[in-house]
C-alpha cells in the first residue's frame, strides 16, 4: 500500500523506497546491486530480535540511553506560555543523536561482513559518532569532510583523528557537506565489495531514509513513555530542528498517527529566506533529485544545486530527508524556519536560564519555541528535541558575537 | 533507422568498432566547445557523447568534474547544451549524438519538454547516469514518444539476475562501465572487459560500447577488438582543461591517435 492511501502516516516507504513522490534510488548502476544488498540485509536485521537486543545493550551501557526528558521550568516561566520539555539527546555519548544511527548501521555492517567504513560529515558530529563506533568495533574508518568545514570545525577533526579515523578533505564543488556526500559515494562506487557507507542523515538512496529513521525513532519512542509518566498524556506539540532531518524524523515518526499532536520542523533560515542565503530546502526550495533520492532541494532554474548557508554547519545542507518532503506535501507536519540571529539569541538564553549550552542546530528549534510558546496556554505541553550539545560551537558563536576566544 | 543504429550497422559491415569521444558541452565555453566537436569529427569520431553539466556529478572523477565546472562557469545550462547540439547538427546531419548527464537538470527542465526539445535539436540518445531502470518511468514515456534512444549503463557489479531488467528496454547501444569506480581513475584489464562483453552479448543484440578508464590509443584498440565501441572522456577533457593557444590542435591530435587505435584494432 502506498503511503498516500494508507490510513496511517507510518507505513512508508513503499517497496521501492518511495514516500509518495519522494525518496527512491537514484544512483549509478554500479551502486544499484550494492544498495539493494544493504536493503535486503536491513530487512533481515529488522526482523531479528538478536539484532535489536545487541543494539539495546549498547544504547544502555555505551550511549547512555534513555536520555532524560527534562522540564525546562525557568524557560517556561520566562516565556510565560506553554510548558516546555527538552528531550536531552545532547547527553548521549559523543554529544548528539548521531550515535543512535551510527550504532545501528555499524551493527548492520558487521552482519554483512563489511571490513571498512566510510562516512561524510558537515559539522563533524556524525563523523565523530561514526569514528567512535568504528573504534569500538575495530573497523577502519574514512570520513569525508569539505575543506571549508574542516577549517571551521577543527576540534571535531581532531576528535575524529584521536578516535583513529582518517579525515579526507574534499576540495570539489563548494567544499562543504554536499560535496563530502558526493565524495563518499564516489569512494563507495570504487570499493563496493568491502565497504559500508554510514550515511549520517535520513536521506540518500533507499533504504537509508527508512533505516536511519528507524534507528532514530528511539527518541520519539522514549518521549512517548516519558511524557506519559510525567504528565499522564501525550504532548500537544513536538518540535525539532531540520538539516537532513534525522533527529526530527526520529522524534516525529512515533507521533505521526496521533492527530492531536502538532508536529513542527524548524529549518535554518540563515540570513533570512528572502536573502537567498539560507538552508531551508522545504520552505525555500523545490523538488529535485540529488544524492540518491527525490526531495526538496535548493537549486536554480537549471536544476543546478545552490549553496546552503547557515551559522550551524550541521544544518548547512541544500537537501532534506524525503519523508519530510512527503510530510510537508500531505500536511501532517509543519515546516518553519529560524534565522542565524534568532538561533544565536536562543543559544544564549538557554545557557543563561537552564544551564545548558545547546548546539546551534537545536538552537534553531528553540528559536521557534521562543516565538511560539508565549502565545500558547500554560497547559500546552511542548517537547523539543535538544539533539546536540554546544561545546563544539563556542568558537563560532564567539566569532558571531565579536568575541575573540 | 536512427542515426545511432545506422552508424553501428555501417561500422559492423566495415568490420570495425566505433570511436566515441566524450566532452562536456560548453567546456570551456560555447564557441570553443563547438570547435572541439568539429575537431573530434574531423579526427574520426563515430559518435559524439556530450556531457550536460551538473553541480554534483557523483559518478565522475576529478577531470570530468572540472570540465563540467568550467562549462557551468561559462554560463552553460541544459538549454545551452541543446543550442550547442543544434549548432553542430546544422553542419553535420549524420553524426549520432548522445547526451550524458544526471537526472535533476532534466527533471527541472521538465521531462516531456526536454525530450521534445532534445529531439528537435538533433539529439539521438540519452544516458542518464543516476536514473536506473527502477526509476525511469517518468522519463521513459516522453523519450520514447520523442523517438530518442535510452542508452543503459551496465557495471561490473550488475549480476545476471539484474541484467534482464537493465537491458529490457535499452536501445541504441549498451554502455559497459568497465571498472567499479568513477570516470578517469583506474583502467580495466582487457581480460575482464572481454569476459564482460562476452557475457553481455548473451543477453542483448544491441551494440556494446565500453568506457571509463580508457586513456590511450592502445587501450582503445584493445577494447575495439572485443566491443562495438570505445568511449574516451577524461583523456580528452584533460587536454581541454590544460588550455593554451594550441588546445584545439592537441585535442584533435589526441583524437586522431585514439581513432586510429580503434580503426586499426581488427586489422
Amino acid at each position: 500500500m502506498s503511503p498516500d492511501t494508507a490510513n496511517s502516516y507510518r507505513m512508508g516507504p513503499d517497496e521501492r523506497g518511495h514516500f509518495g513522490l519522494y525518496g527512491g534510488r537514484y544512483v549509478a548502476e554500479t551502486l544499484m546491486p550494492l544498495i539493494r544488498e544493504v536493503g535486503a540485509a536491513y530487512e533481515e536485521a529488522k526482523n531479528d530480535s538478536a539484532f535489536h537486543e545487541e543494539m539495546g545493550r549498547f544504547h544502555k551501557h555505551y550511549t547512555g540511553r534513555p536520555s532524560p526528558l527534562y522540564c525546562a521550568e525557568r524557560l517556561t516561566a520566562h516565556l510565560g506560555g506553554a510548558k516546555i520539555y527538552f528531550k536531552r539527546d545532547e547527553l548521549n555519548h559523543t554529544g548528539s543523536h548521531k550515535i543512535n544511527n551510527c550504532l545501528g548501521q555499524i551493527l548492520l555492517a558487521r552482519r554483512m561482513g563489511k571490513t571498512r567504513i566510510i562516512a561524510e560529515t558537515g559539522a563533524g558530529q556524525h563523523g565523530v559518532a561514526a569514528a567512535t563506533v568504528c573504534a569500538r568495533f575495530d573497523l577502519p574508518c574514512t570520513v569525508y569532510m569539505g575543506s571549508v568545514d574542516i577549517d571551521r570545525q577543527a576540534p571535531n577533526v581532531f576528535r575524529m583523528r584521536l578516535l583513529g579515523a582518517e579525515v579526507r578533505a574534499v576540495e570539489s564543488g563548494s567544499r562543504t557537506l554536499k560535496d563530502a556526500l558526493n565524495e563518499a559515494l564516489r569512494d563507495w562506487v570504487a570499493n563496493v565489495h568491502d565497504t559500508f557507507y554510514i550515511i549520517g542523515t535520513a536521506a540518500g538512496p533507499a533504504p537509508y531514509p527508512e533505516m536511519v529513521r528507524d534507528f532514530q525513532c528511539i527518541i520519539g519512542d522514549e518521549v512517548r513513555t516519558q511524557i506519559t509518566e510525567a504528565e499522564g498524556r501525550l504532548p500537544d506539540t513536538v518540535v525539532a530542528c531540520i538539516g537532513g532531518g534525522s533527529n526530527a524524523i526520529g522524534l516525529f515518526h512515533p507521533f505521526l498517527d496521533d492527530p492531536d499532536v502538532r508536529i513542527v520542523g524548524v529549518e535554518a533560515a540563515g540570513h533570512g529566506l528572502e536573502s537567498g542565503e539560507h538552508a531551508a530546502s522545504l520552505t525555500g526550495g523545490s523538488p529535485g533529485v540529488l544524492h540518491g533520492n527525490r526531495t526538496y532541494l535548493l537549486q536554480n532554474d537549471d536544476g543546478q544545486i545552490t549553496d546552503a548557508h547557515s551559522i550551524s554547519a550541521g544544518l548547512d545542507y541544500p537537501g532534506i530527508g524525503p519523508e519530510h518532503a512527503w510530510l510537508k506535501d500531505v500536511g501532517r507536519a509543519e515546516y518553519v524556519s529560524a534565522t542565524d540571529a534568532e538561533a544565536l539569541e536562543a543559544f544564549q538564553l538557554c545557557a543563561r536560564l537552564e544551564g545548558i549550552i545547546p548546539a546551534l542546530e537545536p538552537a534553531h528549534a528553540l528559536a521557534w519555541v521562543i516565538r511560539a510558546a508565549p502565545e500558547l496556554p500554560r497547559d500546552h505541553i511542548l517537547v523539543m528535541n535538544l539533539c546536540g550539545r554546544g561545546d563544539k560551537d563556542v568558537f563560532s558563536v564567539g566569532d558571531a558575537l565579536g568575541i575573540a576566544l | 533507422m536512427s542515426r545511432i543504429a545506422a552508424r553501428f550497422s555501417a561500422l559492423r559491415e566495415g568490420g570495425r568498432a566505433a570511436f566515441m569521444p566524450f566532452v562536456s558541452g560548453g567546456d570551456p565555453d560555447f564557441d570553443t566547445s563547438l570547435a572541439v566537436l568539429r575537431r573530434l569529427r574531423d579526427a574520426g569520431a563515430d559518435l559524439l557523447e556530450i556531457g550536460v553539466s551538473f553541480t554534483d556529478p557523483m559518478a565522475d572523477g576529478p577531470t570530468i568534474q572540472a570540465g563540467g565546472a568550467r562549462a557551468l562557469a561559462a554560463g552553460m545550462t541544459t538549454k545551452r547544451v541543446l543550442d550547442l547540439v543544434r549548432a553542430y547538427r546544422a553542419e553535420d546531419d549524420k553524426m549520432p549524438i548522445v547526451l550524458m548527464g544526471y537526472f535533476n537538470p532534466i527533471y527541472r527542465y521538465g521531462a516531456e519538454r526536454f525530450a521534445t526539445d532534445a529531439k528537435a535539436a538533433g539529439v539521438d540518445g540519452l544516458i542518464t547516469v543516476d536514473l536506473p531502470p527502477e526509476e525511469e518511468d517518468e522519463l521513459r514515456g516522453p523519450v520514447e514518444r520523442a523517438g530518442l534512444d535510452i542508452v543503459r549503463l551496465v557495471a561490473p557489479t550488475t549480476d545476471e539476475d539484474r541484467l534482464p531488467l537493465v537491458l529490457e528496454r535499452a536501445s541504441g547501444f549498451v554502455y559497459y562501465v568497465s571498472i567499479a569506480g568513477i570516470t578517469g581513475t583506474r583502467s580495466p584489464t582487457m581480460a575482464d572487459v572481454e569476459f564482460a562483453v562476452g557475457r553481455l552479448r548473451r543477453f542483448t543484440d544491441l551494440p556494446v560500447a565500453v568506457g571509463f578508464g580508457i586513456n590511450t590509443a592502445e587501450q582503445a584498440g584493445a577494447v575495439a577488438r572485443v566491443a562495438d565501441g570505445a568511449v574516451v572522456g577524461s583523456a580528452l577533457v584533460r587536454e581541454i582543461g590544460a588550455g593554451g593557444p594550441d588546445m584545439l590542435d592537441r585535442v584533435g591530435a589526441l583524437a586522431r591517435e585514439l581513432a586510429g587505435g580503434v580503426a586499426g584494432a581488427r586489422a
